[in-house]
């Protein structure tokens, strides 16, 4: 194994602001996220892809940031859990997830609630089974699932009721 | 937590590049989406001095219609394959395929040509690097004791790609670009049975297409797998089915594959007796009974190969009457 760290030069958008930044070529964008931009919302849980905390749209697709090489996100449009408040209020998933008690423990919630945004973007109206889909790769210990489903719906049903997009 | 090795990575716009960025390093890997390679090098199971990148490749992201049949990209996400309405509609088990490999998030980046080209898995190898020290590791890494079958000298890794039983029933065939060639084919070929080295491409080769034939367009087809999480998780056994019939029942056409009971993605032999018969009870038991005679399940999951084995034959089984009505 060399001893010098390669690196490239990364320019990418995060949830909205440009960002131009010398990263190594084996930094994870989940560690990028957190250690250099300090954007801690998204989780590390298992480190392999197969608990989902870490997940963050990615051109508004969700993907696990602990599988996705930073540099490898040159000229992408990347939004983290921190991006979806409105003006300092809550989004509507994030306030399905407080009305409905989507969260417990609150670990898994960041992952949950994008993995959600990456499917309401896509389909503003899912059925249950669309839900159960859309989270499959989520995981999470507290809630036994129903809650979270409930949660979603609500946002849905919220999104509809007021006419608005999901998160700005 | 384990960190990520030193690498360099590379990220090529073109299959050329990408051939000319693997030969041109040393001890390099291709990685597509890297849903599994990723882990795998964080585990030091594979530690590349270099890493080509093929996500940046946009000469292999389509889905094309022609006369021939269906030209799939290798960069195609597993998403955009079980959406496709062509493959929904001509080669409904590959889309199953698609739709059965991890869970949602993985198939937006997941590719066809990663999950083909997967690395075998073991109970005894996708493990952590202290897992696997503590163990004397294996034969398929750093080690020379097969743990699955101890005193052998084989490698019994199972292959646990999904995608490759659907499109083998369809009788697909793979563009391996290799140096200054491109050349096709049958995907059967792409396979050893052995699990230390379960690819026949060369050094260097990459998988860059999958063509479907259009004769084989709209036979009626399936797949279904047992795994342990039913949201997220490799195979423990999988089968594909592919049966074509008369107006009456009677069978003009049937191709069975499996996956995860063997080294290597296999077709099911043996099945000709059945062609231009119509399937009884007695028949589809004969189905049952050759599949649980030609998988190999090994101890490589947690779940005993005895259970995979039962169940490969039931699945085969269900799926065959299904389709056949």
């Amino acid at each position: 194994m060399s001893k010098k760290n390669h690196k490239t030069l990364l320019h990418c958008t995060v949830n909205g602001r440009e960002h131009d930044d010398v990263v190594d070529d084996n930094t994870l964008l989940v560690d990028y996220l957190r250690e250099s931009l300090g954007l801690t919302g998204t989780k590390i849980g298992c480190d392999g892809g197969e608990c989902g905390c870490c997940t963050v749209l990615v051109d508004g697709q969700p993907r696990h940031a602990c599988l996705t090489l930073a540099a490898t996100c040159t000229d992408k449009d990347i939004v983290t859990i921190e991006a979806l408040e409105v003006q300092g209020r809550l989004s509507a998933l994030q306030r399905g997830f407080h009305e409905k008690l989507g969260a417990q423990c609150g670990f898994c919630t960041p992952g949950m609630i994008m993995a959600a945004e990456g499917l309401l973007r896509e389909n503003p109206d899912p059925s249950e089974e669309d839900i159960r889909q859309g989270l499959a790769a989520n995981i999470c210990r507290c809630t036994g699932y129903v809650k979270i489903i409930e949660s979603v719906q609500y946002a849905a049903a919220e999104l509809k009721r007021t006419g608005k997009e999901v998160a700005a | 937590m384990e960190f990520m090795p030193n690498f360099q990575l590379h990220r090529p716009e073109t299959i050329e590049e990408a051939l000319e960025a693997r030969m041109d390093n040393d001890e390099a890997l291709y990685v597509a989406g890297g849903t599994d390679m990723l882990v795998n090098v964080r585990r030091g199971i594979e530690q590349p001095k270099n890493l080509v990148d093929l996500s940046a490749i946009h000469g292999m992201k389509s889905i094309t219609l022609n006369s021939e049949g269906l030209h799939i990209g290798a960069g195609v996400t597993l998403k955009e394959l079980h959406g496709h309405e062509a493959v929904v509609k001509n080669y409904t088990a590959i889309s199953h395929s698609a739709k059965a490999v991890a869970g949602s998030t993985h198939q937006m980046y997941g590719t066809v040509g990663g999950n083909l080209c997967l690395d075998t898995r073991c109970l005894f190898y996708n493990q952590s690097e202290w897992w696997r020290q503590s163990n004397d590791y294996c034969l398929k890494e750093r080690g020379d004791t097969c743990h699955v079958a101890p005193g052998g000298k084989r490698c019994f890794a199972a292959f646990s790609g999904d995608m490759a039983p659907s499109m083998l029933v369809y009788e697909a065939e793979v563009d391996i670009a290799g140096e200054g060639s491109i050349k096709r084919v049958p995907l059967k070929n792409l396979y050893n049975n052995d699990g230390l080295d379960h690819l026949t491409l060369k050094p260097g080769e990459l998988v860059t297409a999958v063509h479907l034939p259009q004769e084989l367009a709209g036979d009626q087809s399936a797949y279904e797998k047992a795994r342990i999480r039913g949201s997220i998780d490799f195979p423990l056994a999988g089968v594909a089915v592919r049966l074509r019939k008369s107006v009456d029942g009677t069978i003009e056409d049937l191709a069975i594959a499996l996956t995860a009971v063997n080294p290597y993605p296999q077709i099911v032999s043996g099945l000709e007796g059945l062609i231009g018969t119509k399937l009884s009870e007695e028949s589809a038991m004969q189905v049952r009974d050759t599949v649980r005679k030609q998988a190999k399940p090994m101890r490589t999951t947690t779940v005993a190969p005895w259970y995979r084995r039962r169940v490969i034959g039931a699945i085969a089984k269900r799926l065959l009457e299904e389709l056949a009505g």
